[in-house]
Formats: structure tokens, C-alpha cells, sequence
């Protein structure tokens, strides 16, 4: 029987009033996977902040082997050897791996030995297959090396107990398979691990234990064997009636965008899009399936006017808008779930009322002449938090405070209240619960049903296949080729997404 | 042993206010070791201070006096550090203001009292808000850091204005003077109460008032806010950016010109060398202290007019040098500046190993 490494006892916290935290009890063994499962903003991450010294608890005890101890900063819980990957982390970008991990060491001491930690470094990644150039700068690297990073501080630091805030919400399938070998690997050499996560089938897959939060209280650990995904939902969601998603039979005829010969270069001075061509049709869904970074990002900026192509044409409803700005009438009619939702879905220290127009800010509806009509905007924010259960804590509180699927249900209310003529959802249910999930995939098919058309761009196969007409597979810049969701097998899709015809 | 900076969630209500009063209190006693040294009484010094500030009616529409021009250059400055930008060329903004309000005064004949002052408060506007403009299209369009060329340009404005008073401009009745004719009578604003203080505040509050209005509650206050929250959600939003920086850098240097137009038509009179003891540098820190709210600059701009007209008359009265009053009134600043650090911040010691 291997012990107890962390204890939690009736720990509470809460923010101005609000309360994130209520007497949670838990306990953390060595050599265990214990997931956190719980709706979004049920304080998963208030309570794994609290546990790296980001936060003081109101009260209750944490007991390390045993002994109680007092975490008032991040460095305690790095004494403590607790490290945690963020929901969303922060590397400094422009300058190389090396250097963050030098950053990172700077807490501990003065003077430190490049040569050493160079070679720790190595080690790591030889030990763990990663393959990752330690001179190159943060940026060039993807999402998912980033986290590889962010794991290795906590490595070098030899972590003890390793948090991970969703850290398989940014990475492709096969980047996650990657990261549950990697876990199971330190599970045998005894760490404890702490892993959050909104995908039920991983949650099954990779857990020995786990507790399921709701509404800031701890309601109950399972041992593996005692849970399977149904009992998980009905512990953790509050609202129980089930949505039984339902899609009208419909034969497409009036095409509505039409993308012919596309070319997009980035930043970096690559193709992100090369002689890329799509059709979408009047209410239909078109799934595109692609690991990310094969120029979806690019797809979704050009159709929203916010970046131009080299050439190419972009027609709308038989009007051509290649090089219209986003302020334009037809490109105002396309709305747009965007991947990065910090960085370009909210204005961060705006409240919620104010992120929920962010997009149709000077309509008539929430304007009177020169002056905005606080009353209608109050009233529409009161209506889409309902509608899509925002849990945003005390009134008024910046849109940055709240938790993260609680930001994408802000994001998702705003781009879908317009009735748009288009939608371009990327990634669109990255981080929601499953309910909230659930609930987005109907609204998504409520609206093709008044005649909506959406581009749904996402990586998770099961999504795409249950909720669309079509599915074209993106790879490098280029449609590959449409599927039928029907007759698609997962295999399939899969080889087109490496680029195997 | 070492020490390290560490933040944490910010102080809030009384704590808050407590903090604040503690550094003061802390101010106030090193300068008072200062004032010992030169033997002053604290004690009395400090007392004479609030009451030639605050203790007479005369007293308390000097202190009205010195406030207009600050609450006028708080307001530029902190319209711009809401859209992050860090216009920290009020000075020279004020400058030009004044420069464009005596060219009117000394060069236009116009009998209407009415007439003369808009036309004054136009042309400093005018020459303000281009003023301020420059470095707003060279960021808008070039992405040239405006604090480096809002810093530098506040050296030409103020060159500038010596420039004529030294030269073309100079009273020839002056005595050799820096100093231009004085204004007629009818670019003059009103004085009320038979003391100094003059119309120039009311505008100050009426500004003020339009500033919060502005950011608060209008669709363009939104787009501001927007922006200065995180542009790449205001491009995505639709938001012309380049044209929001250009527009709010010329109504920020157009405040601060109102500063200049009011100095000189309310209480100087004349253009003439070092109209102003530093108005659009101490805007920057009430810019700052006031959160960068409209309601806030008026107040801590009150507090500063009590502390320039506090320290004036120590320098009268104790026969105090200049240098001892900045001292004071710097290390009352420092004072608040560090108060405002740590709400957000502790200092720790760590023992090494
Ligand atoms: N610093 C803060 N100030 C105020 N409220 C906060 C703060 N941090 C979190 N909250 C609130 O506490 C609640 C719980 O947030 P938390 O981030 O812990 O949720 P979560 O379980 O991690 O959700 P998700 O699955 O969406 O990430 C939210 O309603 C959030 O608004
Ligand atoms: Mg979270």
C-alpha cells in the first residue's frame, strides 16, 4: 500500500463573496492518476492554485506525508515538490527553451550551472523520447511542445506530485497518446499525479481514482473499476435532463460560400494555406478534420477578413469578398469562434455584459445614438448566461476571472446570438464540460435548422461525425477531400489527415 | 539572504486607504527630519501648510487655481493610458496650447470678449491636439514607440515657446523680460470672488465630466476601452485601431493644451518663459494614482494643488530654498507611488541555503 503524499482537508476559498471552494476533502496517493472531474467552474483549478500557492485558502489544512504545511507561494509548493502545468501556460515567447527552463531555475537559486542542468535537460528528453531543439525560440515551437516544456520544469525540479489543468485540451490525439504513456511512466516511478480533464473517454482510459466535484464541493472519489462514463455525468452535472441531439434529414442545393484557389502565407513567411478550394451550402454543417496547425487558424482569419490572401477568391452569396474588411456587410454576417480565446475571443478586463457584445457592440439594439444603453446590454447578458449557464461568479467580474469553458461559453453565446449567415467554429468545445458540450453541438444544429451554415472545425473525430453533413480533411493548406459522415470510417479520415490518399 | 518582489492579490477598501495613509505618514516624517535639520518645525510647518491651503477661502481657490491645470493635463494623460498608450509628452502639449492661444491673444484684434477666448481655446486645441498627433500617426502608421517621441517633443515645444519670447514676441516694454505683451483685456477669462480663481476650473470640471461621459458610456468609450484591454480582440471585433490611436492622442494633447489656454488666459496673462513649473510631468503620476478614471484625476489633482500651494508658502513663510520644497513634495509622491506598489506587491527575505 503506498501512501499518502497530499491530504486536503475542508479547504475553502472563496472570491469577493463568491465561493469557489467549500470544504473539499481529498486525498492523493503516490503512483496514482487521480482525476479531477467536475462542470466548468465547479473550482477545479481555484482548488489546484490553491494547492501551488497562487491562492490562500479561507480556511482548512493541506498535509504533505503527513505533516501539515502552509503553501503561501509557488515557491513553497515547489519546496513542497508540487508543480502544476497551467490551463493556460505562460512561456516567455521570444526567447529559447533553454532560457525559460533557466527562468524557471532563477527561483530556486543565484548561481547556476548551464553545463549541468544543459545535460539534465538532455537526459529528460532522451529518457522520454521528446523530441524538442532546447535553443529554439518558445514561439517556434506548437502548443503541444510548449506543455512538453512547461513538464519538463516540473521534472528538472523533480516534482513529486505533477498537476495538469487540462493539458489534453490543446493537443492533437496522438499528442495526447503521447503524453498518457509519458504519465504512466512517471506513475511507475512512483509520482503522484493530478489530471483534469473534460474528455470523458480519457478520464476512463487513464484514471486509478476519481473525485468529482460540483459546485465547489466534493462529492465523491471512485476507484477505477467502481465508475464508467454515465455514472461520472449524472455525479457531475447538475441539471439532469439529458439532451437527446436530433438532426432533420436535408438536401442541400443553394450554395452559399464558395473558396477557390486559395493562398495565405503567416508570419513566419510559410504557406498556410495553399490553393486551398471549399464549398458550404445554405444550412448545412461541414465538418473539416485536421490536426491543428495545418492551416485552420489561417481559414477562419481569411474568411473573417482579418488576414488577406495572396490570391485566391472568397465568394459569399455570389458576392466577392477576397479583400473585404471585417467591418463589410457580408463579413459581418460570419461570425467566428476563434482557437485562441484569451488571446482574440474577449477583451480580458471588460465584465461579461460587455464581452457578450463584443461583436455587434454599436447595434441599434444596445445603442442610443452616440451612447451605449446599459439597461439593454444588462439584459442581454442576462439572457445568454441563462441560456448558456455561464457561471461567472459575482456580477461585474472581469471576463479574465472566470473560468476557463466559462470564457468559451462567453465566446460561443456572443458569435451565435446574430443569427450569422456562416459560422466558423474552431475547436468550438475545447474545454467545455460535457453538458455544456452536449448543449452547444444543439445549438449548432438548431441553428442549421433556420439556416444556418457552419464550418466546424475541430479534431475530434467523434464531434464531427455526430453532428455533420459533411466532412472535408485539411492537411497542409490543402482540402484533401470530402467524406460522408455516414459512410466515413475513422481510419479513413485519419489517413487523410496525414496526408495518405 | 536576499530579497524578492513578490505580487499578490491586490489590498482592497480600508486596507487599502490605510496603506496609503501610512506611507504618507512615513513622508512626512523623513521630510521632517529634513525640516529639523534646517531648523524648521515640523510640526508648525505642516500646520501653516494646510491652513494657507485649505484654511481660508483665499487660501482654498489658490489651491482651486493650481488644481485647473493639472486636472486638465491628468485627464490627457490618463485618456491615453487607457488605450495603453503612454503619452508622456503633456508638458510640451501644454506648451503648444499656450503658444496656439497667444497667437490668437496677440495677434487678432477682437473686441468680443466671447469671441476672443473661443477663439483662443480653439487655436490651442488645435495646436495642442497636432501637437500630440505626430507622435500618434507615427505610432498608428510606423509602430515608432510614442513615449520616446512624446518625451522628446516636449523639449521642442518648450524651446519653442522661449524661442518667441526671446525673440519675436518679446515685450519691447518688457525690460528685456522673456516675456510677450500682455493679453487685452478681452482675452482675458473672468475672476470670481475678487481672488484668482477663473473660469479655467469650471472648463477643468466641464472637461472632466465630458471625459467620463466619453470612456463610460459611449459607444467610442467602448471601443477605447476594447483596445486598451486587447487589440487583437478589437481587430477581431472590427475595431479601427490606427484611427482610435491617432484620434485619442490628439484629444489627449488637446487637454493638456487647454491647460496651457487656461494658464495663460486665466492667471499669467501673457506667454512668457517656464509657464509652467512642471504641470504635464506631475499629470503623469495623477494620471497614474487616479487609476486612470475621470473622477479620480480631479481628485488627486486636489491633493497636488493643496501640495504646490502648501509648499509655496513654506517658501515664503520659512524662507525655505526651492530645493527643499521639491524635496518634500517628491518625497510625498514617492510616498504614494510606493503605497500604490504595495497593495499589489510584498517584499520577502529568503534565507539561502
Ligand atoms: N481570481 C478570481 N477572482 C474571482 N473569481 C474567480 C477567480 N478565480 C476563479 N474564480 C471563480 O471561481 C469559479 C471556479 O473557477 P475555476 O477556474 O476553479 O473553475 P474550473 O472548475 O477550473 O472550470 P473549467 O472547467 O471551466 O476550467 C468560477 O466561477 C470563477 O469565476
Ligand atoms: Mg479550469
Amino acid at each position: 500500500m503506498s501512501s499518502c503524499i497530499l491530504k486536503i482537508e475542508n479547504i475553502t476559498k472563496s472570491f469577493a463573496g463568491f465561493i469557489a471552494n467549500k470544504n473539499v476533502n481529498l486525498e492523493i496517493f503516490e503512483g496514482e492518476i487521480h482525476t479531477i472531474l467536475g462542470e466548468n467552474g465547479a473550482g477545479k483549478s481555484t482548488l489546484m492554485n490553491i494547492l501551488t500557492g497562487l491562492y490562500r485558502p479561507d480556511s482548512g489544512n493541506i498535509y504533505i506525508n503527513g505533516t501539515r504545511v502552509n503553501i503561501k507561494s509557488p515557491k513553497d509548493a515547489l519546496n513542497y515538490k508540487i508543480g502544476m502545468v497551467h490551463q493556460h501556460f505562460m512561456l516567455v515567447n521570444n526567447i529559447s527553451v533553454f532560457e525559460n527552463l533557466l527562468l524557471s531555475m532563477k527561483l530556486d537559486s543565484f548561481v547556476i550551472n548551464e553545463r549541468k542542468l544543459k545535460s539534465k535537460v538532455k537526459e529528460i528528453l532522451r529518457e522520454f523520447e521528446l523530441d524538442i531543439d532546447i535553443e529554439m525560440p518558445v514561439w517556434k515551437l506548437s502548443i503541444g511542445q510548449q506543455q512538453w516544456v512547461e513538464l519538463i520544469k516540473l521534472l528538472i525540479r523533480d516534482s513529486k506530485i505533477l498537476i495538469l489543468d487540462e493539458p489534453t485540451a490543446v493537443l492533437t490525439p496522438q499528442e495526447s497518446e503521447f503524453l498518457f504513456t509519458f504519465l504512466t511512466k512517471l506513475k511507475s516511478q512512483n509520482k503522484a499525479i493530478i489530471f483534469i480533464s473534460h474528455k470523458m473517454k480519457e478520464v476512463m482510459t487513464l484514471s486509478d481514482k476519481v473525485t468529482i466535484l460540483k459546485k465547489g464541493e466534493t462529492v465523491k472519489t471512485l476507484n477505477r473499476g467502481e465508475f464508467d462514463e454515465q455514472l461520472l455525468a449524472e455525479l457531475m452535472i447538475s441539471n439532469k435532463e439529458h439532451l437527446k441531439l436530433e438532426k432533420s434529414a436535408k438536401v442541400f442545393s443553394k450554395q452559399i460560400l464558395k473558396i477557390k484557389n486559395l493562398n495565405v502565407k503567416n508570419d513566419k513567411g510559410l504557406s498556410d494555406l495553399s490553393d486551398f478550394s471549399l464549398e458550404l451550402f445554405e444550412g448545412e454543417i461541414l465538418g473539416i478534420a485536421g490536426i491543428t496547425g495545418n492551416g485552420q487558424k489561417a481559414l477562419a482569419e481569411v474568411l473573417t477578413g482579418l488576414k488577406k490572401p495572396l490570391s485566391g477568391q472568397i465568394i459569399v452569396n455570389d458576392q466577392d469578398i477576397t479583400y473585404s474588411t471585417s467591418k463589410s456587410k457580408y463579413i459581418s454576417g460570419i461570425a467566428h469562434i476563434p482557437e485562441d480565446r484569451k488571446t482574440m475571443g474577449i477583451a480580458p478586463d471588460l465584465s461579461v455584459d460587455e464581452n457578450l457584445i463584443l461583436k455587434n457592440y454599436s447595434s441599434d439594439k444596445f445603442t442610443n445614438f452616440f451612447f451605449l444603453n446599459k439597461e439593454k446590454i444588462k439584459q442581454n447578458a442576462r439572457e445568454q448566461i441563462e441560456k448558456y449557464s455561464i457561471k461567472m461568479g459575482y456580477d461585474g467580474i472581469p471576463v479574465r476571472l472566470l473560468s476557463g469553458g466559462n470564457i468559451q461559453k462567453v465566446i460561443i453565446a456572443r458569435e451565435l446570438s446574430e443569427n450569422p449567415l456562416i459560422l466558423v467554429a474552431l475547436y468550438p468545445t475545447r474545454g467545455l464540460d460535457v453538458g455544456s458540450a452536449e448543449y452547444v453541438h444543439q445549438v449548432i444544429l438548431d441553428s442549421r435548422e433556420k439556416g444556418m451554415s457552419t464550418i466546424l472545425i475541430s479534431e475530434d473525430l467523434d464531434e464531427l461525425l455526430k453532428i455533420s453533413d459533411r466532412i472535408a480533411v485539411m492537411f497542409r493548406g490543402k482540402n484533401m477531400g470530402y467524406l460522408s459522415p455516414e459512410s466515413a470510417t475513422k481510419t479513413e479520415i485519419g489517413l487523410l489527415m496525414s496526408g495518405k490518399k | 539572504m536576499k530579497f524578492k518582489v513578490l505580487k499578490k492579490p491586490p489590498v482592497q477598501g480600508y486596507k487599502s486607504f490605510l496603506t496609503t495613509l501610512f506611507s504618507v505618514i512615513i513622508a512626512l516624517l523623513i521630510s521632517g527630519a529634513f525640516l529639523m535639520l534646517v531648523d524648521v518645525n515640523p510640526i508648525s510647518a505642516y500646520k501653516d501648510m494646510l491652513i494657507e491651503s485649505l484654511g481660508s477661502f483665499y487660501g482654498l481657490t489658490e489651491t482651486l487655481v493650481k488644481t485647473t491645470p493639472l486636472i486638465l493635463c491628468g485627464l490627457g494623460v490618463a485618456v491615453a493610458f487607457r488605450m495603453q498608450l503612454w503619452n508622456i509628452g503633456a508638458e510640451g502639449q501644454l506648451y503648444m496650447g499656450a503658444f496656439g492661444a497667444s497667437l490668437v491673444a496677440l495677434h487678432l484684434n477682437v473686441e468680443s470678449h466671447f469671441v476672443m477666448i473661443t477663439l483662443m481655446f480653439l487655436s490651442s486645441i488645435f495646436f495642442g491636439g497636432l501637437w500630440a498627433l505626430i507622435p500618434g500617426a507615427l505610432k498608428a502608421i510606423y509602430n515608432v514607440n510614442e513615449t520616446i517621441v512624446t518625451l522628446l517633443m516636449n523639449y521642442i515645444a518648450i524651446l519653442w515657446v522661449d524661442f518667441l519670447v526671446y525673440g519675436a514676441w518679446k515685450d519691447p516694454k518688457g525690460f528685456n523680460f522673456p516675456l510677450s505683451a500682455e493679453f487685452s483685456s478681452a482675452a482675458r477669462l473672468s475672476e470670481y470672488f475678487d481672488t484668482r480663481l477663473h473660469t479655467g476650473f469650471f472648463i477643468a470640471l466641464v472637461c472632466a465630466l465630458i471625459v467620463y461621459l466619453l470612456i463610460e458610456k459611449t459607444i467610442w468609450g467602448y471601443e477605447i476601452k476594447v483596445i486598451g484591454s486587447n487589440s487583437k480582440a478589437a481587430a477581431y471585433a472590427g475595431i479601427n485601431i490606427k484611427k482610435n490611436i491617432m484620434l485619442v492622442m490628439f484629444i489627449s494633447g488637446a487637454l493638456s493644451a487647454i491647460a496651457g489656454f487656461s494658464e495663460l488666459a486665466g492667471v499669467q496673462h501673457r506667454l512668457q518663459h517656464a509657464i509652467s513649473p512642471g504641470y504635464g510631468y506631475t499629470a503623469i503620476i495623477i494620471a497614474w494614482l487616479a487609476k486612470r478614471s475621470a473622477l479620480g484625476v480631479v481628485l488627486v489633482s486636489f491633493l497636488m494643488g493643496v501640495l504646490f500651494v502648501g509648499g509655496d508658502s513654506m517658501q515664503i513663510y520659512y524662507q525655505l530654498p526651492v530645493a527643499m520644497v521639491s524635496v518634500f513634495q517628491g518625497l510625498i509622491l514617492f510616498s504614494l507611488i510606493v503605497a500604490e506598489f504595495f497593495k499589489e506587491h510584498k517584499i520577502i527575505m529568503v534565507k539561502q541555503q
